[in-house]
Order: structure tokens, then sequence, then C-alpha cells
């Protein structure tokens, strides 16, 4: 499914964020990124994510050599993945149905459709009786799992989520744990970045260590 | 087609629904809009208005005034030989007595023209050229062929008047052009900026947009039906605009014309001139808006 190797990125600024790190990630599992800020987490997310190019190495996702993604291609590229952030990035005056549908919408999913997946999504978060408030009117915990949600609805191959539980007190980090490990038992691959040792410990599921731009185990 | 359809007019429906959230501000900007339009419409308009009165008056008569001592016989046949002749349209016979009757009627020199013993007055032929044969070659030929009658005293041919109107309708030709040009570049900016700070206000809205998927033709699509919509709502402004201006100054126009024996009046803006409006609108609209967002948006870059 995910494929790095010997991958190198530098910044513009001349910070080299990635340092020849190589690993692989099979279908249908949930990875764990772990490392202190600034390990280079966030730098494979968005190399998955197309956000940014590798300076050097093979970063191979969902079948594609990423290199070779054109420009124009790059959205059709991102509607295969899901992304959830740390900071949930919903748009405040829309509704929750609205920010749900978001990513059928520019997929151009028939009306139809996008009300039955994004219901669907809604109801694997257990938000589906909030359908139609603002975003502003959810806890903290229910904007992240509109969040989630968002990224589910078009039934992605692929999820990657930046410190999901980050701004979670334990008990939501563990509820949203619980979402992530329901979707990889459903067939999903999920790519998560976290700090949240005890979080990631006790998911059991694999880790690749990041500190200083390379792979630590 | 239908999806593609569907997805122009839920861009359309959400722009309406961004410029009608924001009421004033959007009026704003179609005010400056359709003063913008308004002018070179105005002046468009009233140059046309003037060149259809110049058209109805290019047809320059020609007036061949006679010796004194040809008798009125001679002019009659020589009329009746003119009228055979190709590219005259009519030739009207104008006695001496006939002349002084209308100068008598219409001259302030009645006065004087009663105390003359006899009429100083020529017989004359008042000639029509056909449209055809109104050129100013044709017309020069036509005065040399009369002038060359020894009968004739003076051929007389006012086609100057028309040449200099046509040089101010050909200057107010360029004038218009000129400021349209420079207003339509207004437009362009006016439109383009307002559109650039509404991709300002909506940079987090694009940004995930970006990050789910949206293309670059989805993003952009809601602000060109704005930047479409300030137009055409600037030019429907600026239709109104010369409507109001053309009924106010209506009748001052229609009485300073009569005063001078003219039929000038103000054209309508009509229906070919309000879809052109439109048009030219909607269009400066859309590419100021394009403008912009290519601009704009290729700049915003989605962050994790």
């Amino acid at each position: 499914m995910i494929r790095f190797d010997r991958v190198y990125k530098r910044y513009p600024n001349g910070r080299e964020a990635l340092s020849a790190i190589s690993f692989d990630i099979a279908a249908g599992e949930m990875v764990f990124l772990t490392g202190r800020s600034g390990a280079g987490k966030s730098s494979v997310l968005r190399l998955i994510t197309l956000l940014e190019r590798p300076t050097r190495g093979l970063v191979n996702v969902l079948g594609q050599d990423t290199q070779r993604v054109g420009v124009s291609k790059v959205p059709a590229f991102r509607r295969q993945v899901g992304m959830v952030f740390q900071d949930h990035r919903l748009l405040a005056e829309r509704s929750v149905f609205d920010n749900v549908a978001l990513p059928l919408v520019v997929a151009h999913t028939p009306l139809r459709e996008t009300d039955k997946r994004v219901r669907a999504a809604l109801d694997q978060v257990g938000l589906l009786d909030r359908i139609q408030a603002l975003p502003g009117e959810l806890s903290v915990g229910e904007q992240q799992r509109i969040g989630i949600a968002r990224a589910i609805a078009p039934r992605p191959a692929l999820i990657v989520a930046d410190e999901p539980t980050g701004n979670l007190d334990p008990q939501l980090s563990r509820e949203i744990l619980g979402l992530f490990c329901r979707l990889r038992d459903a067939g999903s691959t999920l790519v998560i970045a976290s700090h949240d040792m005890a979080l990631v410990n006790e998911s059991g599921a694999r880790q690749i260590h990041l500190d200083g731009g390379r792979v630590i185990s | 087609m239908i999806g593609w359809l569907s997805r122009h007019f839920q861009a359309l429906l959400f722009a309406v629904g961004r410029l009608a959230r924001a009421p004033v501000a959007t009026l704003f900007t179609a005010v400056v809009i359709a003063i913008a339009l308004a002018l070179p419409a105005g002046f468009l308009l009233l140059t046309h208005s003037v060149r259809d009165v110049a058209g109805n008056a290019t047809t320059v008569d020609l007036t061949a005034y006679f010796k004194r001592e040809v008798p009125l016989e001679s002019v009659q046949q020589l009329a009746a030989h003119l009228r055979q002749r190709n590219g005259i349209e009519s030739v009207a016979v104008i006695t001496a007595d006939d002349a002084l009757a209308l100068m008598r009627k219409d001259s302030s020199l009645a006065e004087a023209l009663g105390a003359l013993p006899d009429n100083p007055l020529p017989h004359a032929l008042s000639i029509h050229p056909a449209a055809d044969a109104s050129s100013s070659t044709s017309l020069s030929a036509l005065r040399q062929y009369l002038t060359a009658w020894p009968e004739v005293e003076l051929v007389q041919l006012d086609s100057d008047w028309v040449r200099r109107l046509d040089a101010i309708l050909l200057l107010m030709q360029r004038i218009t052009l000129g400021i349209g040009t420079l207003l339509g570049v207004g437009v362009l900016a006016v439109i383009g900026n307002t559109i650039r700070l509404e991709i300002n206000g909506r940079r987090q809205e694009i940004e995930i947009t970006q990050l789910v998927g949206g293309s670059a033709a989805f993003v952009r699509r809601p602000f060109l039906y704005t930047g479409a919509l300030y137009g055409l709502l600037g030019s429907v402004l600026a239709a109104g605009i010369v409507h109001t201006a053309g009924a106010l100054v209506a009748a001052p126009v229609d009485q300073l014309a009569r005063s001078y024996g003219s039929q000038f009046a103000l054209q309508p803006l009509g229906w070919q001139g309000l879809s052109l409006m439109l048009g030219v609108g909607a269009l400066l609209g859309l590419s100021g808006a394009w403008l912009a967002a290519a601009r704009h948006i290729s700049r915003l870059q989605p962050r994790v």
C-alpha cells in the first residue's frame, strides 16, 4: 500500500526533515508514526498525501510513484486518501452534513449517493443525530469525530491522521482510537502520526519511530 | 452532461448566496462597475444618435442659380433634361417669385425685400441626387456638369458641414473607444480586487477543499460565477443609469433640436444595446475573476 525507499526530504530553508528513511505499510494495516516534535512525522504524512515531493528516493502510495503524479492529477490522487487533522479543519459556516459531504462533492458523487454515504459515515462515528449542527455547536471530541467521518465518507483505501488525539483528553482519545481500530477491522489502511505513547502502546499496532528524520525502529 | 450542469448550477447558487449575504458590499461594487460601464455606453448612444441624424442629411442637395435674364421656360426645359440623367432622384424648379415669397415668409429680411422695386432673385433648380450618387466624387462631377451650362450663374453644394460632422463623429467614436477601454480595465481591476479579497477571506475553505481533493476548476468555479454576477449586476445598473439619464435629458434635447429645425433625438438603449451591455458586463466580470483566481488560488498551498 505504501513504500518509502531511501527517502530524503530537504525543505527550501535547508532543513533536512527526512534522511534516507525506508519502510513498507501493507494494505489493511494500522501503523503509528511516533517521535518527538520535529522528528519527521508530519513530513512523512505530507509526502504520502502529495503535499510535498521527496527530494530523493521513492515514495509509492496506492501503487503510484508520487514523483510521477502530475500536478493536474494531484486532486484525483488525494481523493483516494482520507485525511484527519489535529485541528479538525472543519468549515465553521457549514453544517456537519456539508462538512462530511465535502470530499464527495469535490469528487462529483451523485446527490443521493452523497446523502447515503454521509449518513453512513456519521452513523459510524456516532453523530448521525448532529447532522444539521454547525461545528461550533459541537464539543472538541465531536468535532474530531466529524473530521474522521469526513475522511471515511468517500470510503478511501487509505486514511492518514496527523495527531488526531492531540487536543483530546484521555477518555476521548480512547474513543477515537477505538474508532480507528474499527476502521482497520473493516479493511482500511491507517497511518497515524502521534506522540501519545500511552495511546499508541494501548493500540497494539505497529510503530514506525522517527528521530531526527531517520527511522529508529 | 447532467452532472456537469449540476456542478455549475451549484457553483452559481453558491455565488448568488455569497453575494446576497453581503448586500451592501455587493451593491457598492456593482455601482462602481455600473458607472464605469454607463459612461462609454452613454457616449456610444450619443454618437449613434448623431450619426443617425447625419446619416439622414448626408445626401446633399445642390442648388443651381440661373442668370437673371434666363426665362422660366428655359429653366423648366433644363430641369426636364436633368431629370433624365442617371443619379438624379428629383429636380424642383424654384421660380424667382417662389423664392421671393419664401424669403418674405421665413426671413427677417422681409421688410428690406418689400422696399425693393423689383425681384432681385433668379430662378433656381433644387437638385436631389440619388443616394448611390452622393459620394463627394459624384457630387463634384454633377456640380461641374451644371456649372458648364451657360445659363447657370452659380452652383452651390453645401457638403462641408457633413465632412465636419463626420470628423466630429469619428473623434467621438475614438474618444468613446478610449474611455471604454480605460474603464473596462478599471472594471477588470475592481472585480479582480474584489475576488482577491474573497479568496483571502475564504483561504481556509479553499485549503480544506484542496486537501480533500478539490480540483483547481472546482475551487475556481464559484469565484468565476461571482465575478460574472458582479459584472451582470453592474451592467443592469448601468443600463438603468443610461436609460434614466436619457429620459432626463430627452425633453431639453428635443426642445433644443426643434429650435434649430432638427429632428435630433437621443436613441434609447434598445434590446440589442441592453443585451450587448449585459454581455460585456458579464464577460468583464468573468475575465477579472479569472485573472484574480488564476493568480491567487494557485498561490494557496494547503498545510498539514
